[in-house]
C-alpha cells in the first residue's frame, strides 16, 4: 500500500501532472527540452557524481537521463513542479528507493569512488555516509536522547556511555536544539514542537557523522519561524557536510543553496549557480517556473 | 392476536409513519421553496415520526408481556372456590400446571374436578381477552404516537438533534447490555461458589493438593470423602497453556513479522487468510489430531530416547493447542505492525539500520500494545480450551510439571462435574462454580498484568 501511494505521488500521470502537461503544450513547442542540461551541472572533484540516471516505477519512467555533480561542502537545491522527480532522484542518492519493490534505478551513481548501486555494496554503510531528513518530522516514539543515540548505537560508534553522551550533546548542539532540550533529554521526542522535532531529526541524522545530508522538503510542514531556524542551520551545517535539498520554496532555494537544479517532468533542464538560475535563467521552462507561471 | 403478528403489524405501522413523516416534510417545504428551508433533512423528520410510532408502543408491549402472565395466574387462582384452594406454594404450582394442561387440551376436562375445569375455561377466556387487549392498546398507542410526531413536524423543528439523541441513547443501552451480562454471569457464579465454600472450606479448595471430587450421592452410599484441592487443576491448566504459548507466541510473532515486513503483496494476500483458517478448524478436530496423531508420535520419540511418556500427555495437548492459537497472535500482530507509520521505517532505514534492526528497535516497541493484546487473546483461548485437553491430556488430576505425564485442566473438570446425573446442590456440582470463579479471577489478573506491561513499555507514535 505504501508502495502504491508513493507510486502515485512520484510518477508522471497523476491529475496534477496532466494539467501541467496541457499548460506546457500551450507554450513554445520548439524549445521544450534541451538535448543536454543547460548550465554547469558538473564540478571539479565532486563529492557525488551521477551520470545518465534513469528511474522506473514499473513500466513508467520517472527520471530521464539525469547527470549532475554535487561538490564537496556544497548546498545543492533541487527545484521543480510537483511530480517532476526531484524527490525520487534524491532518494536514489542513499538508495531509499530500495524499499519500493517496483522501483528500478539505472545509470552511474558514485559517492567519491564508491558505486552506489554496486551489488557488493553494503547499503547500511552507504546510508551511514549519506543521511536523510524527511519531509514530515518523524522522530521515533522514544526519548530525545534515544532518538539521537539510535544511529550511533546501531553503528557501534560509542564504546562507553560517556562517549554516547558526548555524541548526543554535540549533535544536538550542531542542530541548535541543545539549549532547548538539555533539561529534558529523557522525555519523548514526539512531545516537541514541529520545528524542534525536525531539528531533532537533523541531530539524529548528523549523529552518525554522515558525509552527505539529503533533505526532502524539510520545512514544508513547518511555520515560518521554525523554517528560518532550519535554514540558518543548513548554512552552518554546510561547513562540515555536503547537502542536497529538495524544496518547493524558491525563496528557500535562493537563500540556502550554492547551486540550483531545475527538474521538469523527470528531466534535469537547467543547473547553475543559484544566483544565475534566479536572475538570468537560460531556459524558457526554468524562467516560467521561477516567475511563477506554473508549478 | 399473536404477539408475532402484532410485532409484524407494528413494523408495517413504523414504515407507514416514516412514509407519512417524509411526505409531510416535503409538503411543508414546497411552499417555502425546497427542502433547504427546513431545519433538518426530510429523513430526520421521517425518522422522528417513526420513532414516535415505535418507542411508546414497544415500551408498552414489553411491559405488558412482562406482567400479563402473573396477573392472569392471580386472577385464575382467585376464581377458584375456597374448598379447592391449595394449601401451600408447591401444590398451588401443581394445580396451576394442571389448569394450564386442561386449558391447552392436553388433559380432557372430563378427567378433572369441575372446579379445575371451570378455572381452565376462565384461563382460556382471560388469555383471549388479554391478547385482544394488548393488540388494541399497542395499535392505538402506535397511532397516537405517529399522529403526535406527524403534527409536530414544522420547518423550525430541530428533528436532527432529536434523532441524534435517540440514536445516542440506543448505542449507550447496547453497551450497557454487554456490561450487565458480564456482571450477571459473575454474580451467578459467585453465589453458587459461596454455597460451595459453605460445604468445603475455602482453604481446602485454594491450597489443597488433592482433587478427587467423589462424594456420596445418597446418605446410604459408601463413598470416600471428596477432596477438592484445586491446585493440581490450575497446575495442569498453567502447564498446558504455557506449552501452547511457547509454541504460538514465537511462531505467531515471527510469521506476523514476515507477513507485514518481508512478504511480497502476492504472498501476503494468500498466506494471511490461509493462516487464519487454522483458527476456524473445530477444536474437536484438533482434539483427535492431538490424541491420535501427535500423542503416539511423541510417545514413540520419547521411548526411542528412553523416556517414559504417558499415552495422554500435556505435551501433545499443549503443542496442538499452540498451533490452534497461532492465528490469534499472528493476525493481530500483523495488523498492528502494518499500522506503524511508514515514516518511522524510513527514518530508521535512512540512518542505516537493517530491516531486522528496524523491526526490533522501532516497529516492535511501537506495536507492543497490539501485540500484547494478541498474546493475551491467545492465552485466554488456551486457558479456556477444553476439547483438546479432554481428548489428548486425560482426566487424571496429577500434580506435576512434567509435560510427559497426563494432566487435567480446570475447564475439563468443570465439564466432567456438570455432565451426567448430578444432584444440583452437592459439593461435587457446586465445585464447578468455584472453579469457574477462580478461572475468571485468573484471566482478570492476567489482563491487569498485561495492561500494566503495555503501559510501561509502550512507545506511542503520533
Amino acid at each position: 500500500m505504501d508502495t502504491a501511494e508513493k507510486f502515485d505521488e512520484k510518477t508522471p500521470g497523476s491529475d496534477k501532472l496532466a494539467g501541467q502537461i496541457e499548460g506546457e503544450q500551450a507554450m513554445d513547442n520548439t524549445t521544450r527540452y534541451p538535448d543536454q542540461t543547460i548550465g554547469t551541472p558538473f564540478v571539479d572533484s565532486p563529492k557525488m557524481r551521477m551520470r545518465d540516471v534513469d528511474v522506473f516505477y514499473g513500466d513508467k519512467q520517472a527520471i530521464h537521463g539525469v547527470s549532475l555533480d554535487i561538490g564537496k561542502n556544497e548546498v545543492v537545491a533541487l527545484i521543480g513542479p510537483s511530480g517532476c522527480g526531484k524527490s525520487t532522484f534524491l532518494r536514489c542518492l542513499n538508495r531509499m528507493n530500495d524499499t519500493i519493490d517496483i522501483c528500478q534505478v539505472k545509470g552511474n551513481l558514485h559517492l567519491e569512488d564508491q558505486d552506489l548501486y554496486d551489488p557488493k555494496l553494503d547499503v547500511v554503510e552507504l546510508r551511514a555516509r549519506v543521511g536523510m531528513v524527511f519531509q514530515k518530522p518523524n522522530p521515533f516514539p522514544k526519548s530525545i536522547y534515544d532518538n539521537v543515540a539510535y544511529g550511533p548505537r546501531i553503528h557501534g560508534l560509542a564504546n562507553k556511555k560517556y562517549d554516547l553522551d558526548e555524541i548526543v550533546e554535540t549533535s544536538l548542539r550542531k542542530a541548535g536544539l541543545w539549549d532547548e532540550v538539555k533539561d529534558r533529554l529523557h522525555s519523548p521526542g514526539t512531545g516537541l514542537s514541529g520545528g524542534q522535532q525536525q531539528r531533532l531529526c537533523i541531530a539524529r541524522t548528523i549523529a552518525v557523522s554522515p558525509e552527505v545530508v539529503l533533505m526532502d522538503e524539510p520545512c514544508s510542514a513547518l511555520d515560518p519561524i521554525a523554517t528560518a531556524k532550519i535554514e540558518e542551520l543548513i548554512a552552518e551545517l554546510s561547513e562540515s557536510y555536503t547537502i542536497a535539498i529538495v524544496t518547493h520554496s524558491m525563496q528557500q532555494a535562493a537563500r540556502v543553496s550554492n547551486r540550483t537544479a531545475y527538474f521538469h517532468l523527470g528531466r534535469l533542464v537547467e543547473m547553475n549557480d543559484t544566483e544565475t538560475v534566479f536572475t538570468k535563467p537560460e531556459h524558457d521552462l526554468t524562467e516560467a517556473y521561477i516567475t511563477g507561471r506554473f508549478g | 392476536m399473536q404477539t408475532g403478528n402484532l410485532l409484524l403489524l407494528l413494523v408495517v405501522m413504523i414504515a407507514g409513519a416514516y412514509y407519512l413523516g417524509h411526505r409531510r416534510s416535503f409538503a411543508l417545504a414546497r411552499p417555502l421553496g425546497g427542502i433547504r428551508h427546513l431545519h433538518s433533512l426530510p429523513f430526520y423528520y421521517a425518522m422522528r415520526t417513526a420513532i414516535w410510532c415505535a418507542i411508546p408502543a414497544l415500551a408498552i408491549l414489553g411491559a405488558w408481556l412482562a406482567f400479563d402472565d402473573t396477573l392472569i395466574r392471580v386472577m385464575v387462582m382467585d376464581s377458584l372456590p375456597a374448598a379447592s384452594f391449595p394449601a401451600d406454594a408447591s401444590s398451588a404450582n401443581l394445580l396451576l400446571n394442571q389448569i394450564g394442561n386442561v386449558a391447552s387440551g392436553a388433559i380432557a376436562s372430563s378427567e378433572v374436578s369441575p372446579a379445575v375445569a371451570a378455572a381452565a375455561e376462565k384461563l382460556n377466556n382471560l388469555r383471549e381477552l388479554n391478547s385482544m387487549a394488548v393488540a388494541v392498546v399497542v395499535i392505538v398507542v402506535a397511532m397516537l404516537g405517529t399522529a403526535w410526531g406527524w403534527v409536530k413536524i414544522s420547518p423550525q423543528m430541530r428533528a436532527r438533534q432529536q434523532v441524534e439523541k435517540v440514536l445516542q441513547t440506543l448505542f449507550m443501552l447496547s453497551a450497557t447490555i454487554a456490561i450487565l451480562t458480564t456482571v450477571g454471569i459473575l454474580m451467578s457464579v459467585m453465589f453458587e461458589s459461596i454455597r460451595f465454600f459453605g460445604k468445603v472450606p475455602a482453604t481446602d479448595f485454594l491450597f489443597g493438593l488433592q482433587w478427587s471430587p467423589q462424594t456420596a450421592l445418597r446418605a446410604d452410599q459408601v463413598a470416600s470423602e471428596g477432596a477438592f484441592g484445586a491446585i493440581p487443576l490450575f497446575m495442569g491448566t498453567l502447564l498446558i497453556s504455557a506449552i501452547a504459548l511457547l509454541v504460538a507466541v514465537p511462531v505467531g510473532l515471527m510469521s506476523a513479522i514476515y507477513l507485514a515486513e518481508y512478504a511480497p503483496a502476492r504472498v501476503r494476500s494468500f498466506a494471511k487468510p490461509a493462516l487464519e483458517v487454522l483458527a476456524g478448524v473445530p477444536t474437536v478436530v484438533y482434539g483427535f489430531f492431538a490424541a491420535l496423531t501427535v500423542a503416539p508420535v511423541i510417545r514413540q520419540l520419547g521411548e526411542s530416547i528412553g523416556l517414559n511418556v504417558a499415552s495422554e500427555s500435556a505435551l501433545a495437548a499443549g503443542l496442538v493447542m499452540g498451533v490452534m492459537i497461532i492465528p490469534f497472535v499472528s493476525s493481530l500482530a500483523d495488523d498492528v505492525i502494518t499500522a506503524v507509520p511508514q515514516a518511522l521505517r524510513d527514518a530508521s532505514l535512512g540512518l542505516g539500520a537493517t530491516r531486522s534492526e528496524t523491526i526490533k528497535k522501532v516497529i516492535f516497541p511501537a506495536a507492543l500494545p497490539g501485540i500484547m493484546g494478541g498474546i493475551l487473546l491467545a492465552a485466554s483461548r488456551a486457558i479456556g480450551e477444553t476439547m483438546i485437553v479432554v481428548m489428548a491430556a486425560g482426566l487424571a488430576a496429577n500434580m506435576t510439571v512434567n509435560p510427559l505425564e497426563a494432566v487435567t485442566t480446570v475447564t475439563v473438570q468443570i465439564v466432567t462435574l456438570l455432565t451426567g446425573d448430578q444432584e444440583f446442590d452437592s459439593a461435587k456440582t457446586l465445585a464447578a462454580f468455584a472453579l469457574g470463579l477462580m478461572l475468571f479471577i485468573t484471566t482478570l489478573l492476567l489482563n491487569v498484568v498485561a495492561l500494566h506491561i503495555v503501559k510501561k513499555y509502550r512507545e506511542q507514535y503520533d
